[in-house]
């Protein structure tokens, strides 16, 4: 099976190209719910948080998947810092983000003055190297678990060694996953990347592991206490640029789609949807009981999935 | 824009789970997920297939064990934190773990809870765990507590089981000045009292009329707000990213605004707000407790990380020793004198327990005996501590944020404790009474306090060969790893250079030795055990080193490294009593030239006979009561 992108079905048949030239941006309508009082104490502590990481570790670094949650912590690091984001912020690079992500990435990057680094675990893509035996890993040839093990794990720990960096600061959420639940906000972790959900540091009274031996690393979880509708919320109350494929458009059957998480194009999926705005999305959120990475193909390909992934270093 | 319910979800109310492992807190808590519909669709029916393929009888607690070890082990790894909603408000569940080893965990969850739901089993009534979590919620300062007698089903709803543990528990409350909002009878596994009232069977407890679980957490309040508490603004750092000079930090207490005289403690420096600092917001001109802001000041000050602004009256106290009540995760004892690291709110000090007052068994409430020195893994105790430098706090029952802190265990943090008992002083008339130890001229003892241990001059003298570097660098390691501040002094890193000028006629010798003491009295006015090694020969020399050192204030002690000649040239490690012997090297000290052995020395060590580390060990045991400090500073 050779994967080209015009094909996936539900990007080409569903969900429509977006206008060329225009970049793919949506600037939400600034609107203070009444509803939204609580954003300010998650704000404060996530700010507060920034700041604790900022102060401690020597090299930090920020990843970015340019998905809502880490448009909000560029977004925090500005308040945080006053405009300023003295830090730098990383992509991994999948090779399979939607052309539309990438033309959103240069806009921002522009938009935000980003200091960003690039990363491809060009290797693995390539099949050479480490990859030589095993060939190229893509979505053609390997299972959704191991591509991501290999394209974003694994691609992380390269930039990582190869930049030294002490602390990332993730927009990891406790309400995505069962395995976050478990976070701390300051979460150690090891040379291999392992993440010792069994023996964490005690946390309490905002008191943080804010030192780590050389070699390992801190996750700092600027949004841990977030939920997806929070997110959302704060967005719209703040007027955060985000892509515009999180809102519903037209597909050629008639129906309208939109994506609600937004990872590598062959496994992400989009769902049927009329929230075009934002209050639309948090109207759906409140209606919906299926979970937000329900569309990932990698979270459901085997049991404990996930659990899988994060005990190996993914975020 | 859409309005979606009458929901306040501004109020989201955090609440811990606790209780004896296996009492039923996950069974619970899957339950009240269950019946306030709070699941993804097809959960349940998903976990229950999982179940029936694996042969397992289906348990509420799986919605919450989602981890493969945890349904293998049957308890409760760690502090899940999940959400749910009653009609009346959100809810932020934080499923502490029973099993005893958890403590650090069951710490980590209850300390940013705002209520508990505390689970007793009725079949097995209050056990060593119900005791523990009960005084440890009042220790974090819970007080909306509900307790669930959970299994009733398993003795028969019988009301006597329940009054029975009602009283008891009430009792133990009691005696730690706690008192349950509620206590209700439960059978978590039958939703029973849980959340609904009709579950479409008969009600197997007609007997208990009161308030289901949730009816209790809905009668919790919300926490409150610190608003109306002076003001209590830690600063977090400073931040030049441009001309602006930014004072970051998160309002702990109270509120401030533009044009406020703010006092920075520890000290008494003050500054005028000028501005605070917001990006892409409107204008703002105060602030309150909660938000995380950056403010500019009218005047430059020097000020970081650490400082406790507020307003001039009540200010913090500021103290380097404080009484509080600890409790202690760490993975080693917590020993009285040990260095550790204490955090509270941004401030971060050296800390050693003093004194330990006394013990707590948490889960009996009797005193152990507080003078075994240490305070061990899942230890409460009552201790004095001291701090290296000031530290601004208030005691926990006036701003329970600022009368907080952390141990550290090595990079983690090891152990919390809330300060109570601290005098508070006027702050607003500062100058007419010498109140601040930080105004004014460094004393000596000021200088000791912040190192934790006087300076001295140890003064080694002995044969070539006697052993005195190796003494020296052996000692200094010791005194070091101790976490004092020491230096040798030795003809290394003298003759080289300060003394590049002096040969070895007599004259330069006594010069020699002069200026040794010179740097030595220095150092040691600096707060550094100083130690010298040069053999020093002549009475007349040490006896001036010596009172160069004692006009100076400064303690001085003469260590006689003594070995017979014999061996000492035995030894000759450099080769010099050859050299002597054959006329190589003229006036050598012990062949061609004197050694005045001490008369009176404080210490003579035989290292003709004993070990270095025997050595070492007689100058330590001498030397660490006399260095030791353990005064309060003046103030």
């Amino acid at each position: 099976m050779n994967l080209d992108f015009r094909d996936h079905p539900a990007y080409s048949k569903l969900y429509p190209a977006p206008v060329p030239n225009v970049p793919p941006v949506f600037f939400p309508e600034k609107i203070a719910r009444g509803d939204a009082a609580h954003l300010d104490a998650l704000e404060a502590q996530s700010i507060f948080l920034i700041r604790e990481a900022f102060h401690h570790f020597k090299k930090i670094c920020m990843p970015w998947s340019m998905g809502k949650d880490s448009n909000v912590l560029i977004w925090l690091t500005r308040k945080a810092f006053s405009g300023h984001i003295p830090y730098p912020l990383l992509h991994i690079d999948t090779t399979y983000e939607f052309p539309e992500m990438i033309a959103y990435r240069d806009w921002a990057v522009e938009y935000h003055g980003l200091n960003l680094i690039v990363k491809i675990n060009e290797d693995a893509r390539a099949g050479r190297g480490a990859y030589a035996e095993r060939g190229p890993i893509g979505y053609d040839t390997t299972d959704p678990v191991t591509v991501t093990h290999e394209l974003k794990t694994v691609a992380l720990q390269q930039v990582m060694a190869e930049n030294q960096w002490d602390a990332l600061i993730t927009g990891i959420r406790r309400d995505e996953d069962p395995t976050r639940a478990k976070e701390r906000y300051f979460s150690p972790r090891t040379k291999d990347f392992e993440w010792d959900y069994k023996d964490q540091p005690p946390e309490f009274w905002n008191q943080f592991t804010t030192s780590c031996a050389p070699g390992e690393h801190v996750r700092v979880q600027a949004l841990l206490d977030w939920t997806e509708r929070d997110i959302w919320m704060y967005i719209q109350k703040e007027g955060i640029p985000i892509p515009q494929m999180y809102f519903a458009r037209k597909g050629k059957d008639g129906n309208k789609y939109r994506f609600r998480s937004l990872g590598c194009w062959p496994i992400s999926g989009p769902v049927e949807s009329e929230a075009d705005t934002i209050d639309g999305i948090i109207e759906e959120l409140a209606n919906t009981k299926t979970s937000e990475r329900a569309g990932r193909a990698q979270d459901h390909h085997e049991r404990n999935a996930m659990q899988k992934l994060r005990a190996k270093g993914f975020m | 824009m859409t309005q979606q319910s009458s929901i306040d979800q501004t109020r989201r109310l955090r609440v811990v789970f606790v209780g004896h492992v296996d009492h039923g807190k996950s069974t619970l808590i899957g339950r009240i997920f269950y019946d306030t519909k709070s699941l993804p669709d097809g959960k349940v029916e998903q976990m229950q297939a999982a179940c029936a393929a694996e042969n397992m009888e289906f348990e509420y607690s799986f919605l919450l064990d989602a981890l493969l070890e945890e349904q293998a082990q049957n308890i409760t790894i760690d502090t899940t934190q999940i959400q749910f909603k009653t009609a009346k408000r959100p809810y932020v569940i934080i499923d502490a773990p029973g099993h005893k080893e958890f403590l650090k965990n069951m710490i980590t969850g209850a300390a940013s809870a705002d209520a508990a739901v505390l689970l007793i089993a009725a079949n097995e009534g209050i056990r060593e765990q119900s005791r523990r979590h009960g005084y440890l919620l009042s220790l974090l300062g819970i007080k909306q507590v509900v307790v669930a007698v959970n299994k009733m089903d398993l003795v028969d709803y019988k009301q006597e089981v329940f009054d029975q543990v009602v009283r008891d528990y009430t009792a133990f409350l009691k005696e730690i000045g706690m008192e349950a909002r509620q206590f209700v009878p439960v059978s978590a596994r039958n939703g029973t009292n849980v959340a609904l009232r009709d579950l479409g069977v008969a009600n197997p407890m007609p007997w208990y009329t009161g308030p289901t679980i949730t009816d209790t957490l809905d009668s919790f309040e919300p926490p409150k707000s610190l608003t109306e508490l002076p003001l209590r603004f830690p600063i977090q750092d400073v931040y030049r990213f441009d001309d602006r000079r930014i004072f970051a930090g998160r309002i702990e207490a109270g509120s401030l605004k533009v044009g406020d005289t703010l006092i920075f403690s520890p000290g008494s420096k003050t500054g005028v707000i000028k501005s605070i600092e917001v990006w892409n917001a409107p204008e703002k001109t105060s602030a309150k407790a909660g938000e995380s802001v950056g403010i500019t000041l009218t005047e430059q000050l020097f000020i970081e990380r650490g400082h406790l602004a507020s307003h001039q009256t009540d200010a913090p106290i500021e103290s380097n020793r404080f009484k509080a009540r600890v409790f202690w995760m760490g993975k080693s004892n917590l020993a009285i004198g040990q260095r550790t690291k204490l955090k509270l709110t941004t401030q971060e000090l050296d800390a050693e327990i003093v004194s330990i007052e006394r013990i707590i068994d948490a889960s009996t409430l009797e005193a152990l005996p507080g003078d075994r020195g240490y305070i061990a893994r899942n230890d409460v105790a009552e201790v004095t501590i001291q701090v290296r430098g000031a530290l601004a706090f208030d005691n926990a029952d006036r701003n329970a944020l600022l009368g907080r802190f952390v141990l550290l265990d090595g990079r983690q943090v090891g152990g919390g404790g809330i300060i109570f008992g601290g005098t508070y002083s006027d702050r607003t008339q500062p100058k007419s009474a010498n109140i601040f130890w930080s105004e004014g001229n460094v004393t000596p003892e000021q200088r000791y306090a912040r190192n934790g241990h006087k300076g001295a001059v140890v003064w080694l003298t002995g044969l070539s060969g006697s052993g005195k570097s190796t003494v020296a660098r052996a000692l200094e390691r010791e005194l070091f790893n101790l976490g004092i501040q020491t230096y040798i002094l030795d003809g290394d890193n003298i003759r080289h250079g300060l003394n590049s000028n002096l040969g070895f006629s007599p004259e330069d010798r006594v010069e020699n030795i002069r200026r040794v003491a010179e740097v030595a009295k220095l150092m040691a006015g600096a707060g550094v055990v100083a130690i010298t090694a040069f053999i020093s020969p002549y009475q007349a020399d040490r006896r001036k080193a010596r009172t160069i050192a004692c006009e100076a204030g400064v303690d001085f002690y003469e260590i006689h490294v003594a070995a017979p000649l014999e061996i000492c040239e035995q030894r000759d490690p450099k080769g010099l009593y050859k050299k002597a012997r054959t006329g190589e090297i003229k006036e050598f000290t012990g062949i061609s030239a004197p050694y005045e052995a001490p008369e009176s020395p404080e210490i003579t060590v035989a290292t003709g006979n004993q070990s270095v580390a025997e050595s070492v060990a007689q100058i330590l045991v001498f030397l660490r009561q006399r260095i030791k400090v353990d005064a309060e500073f003046e103030i």
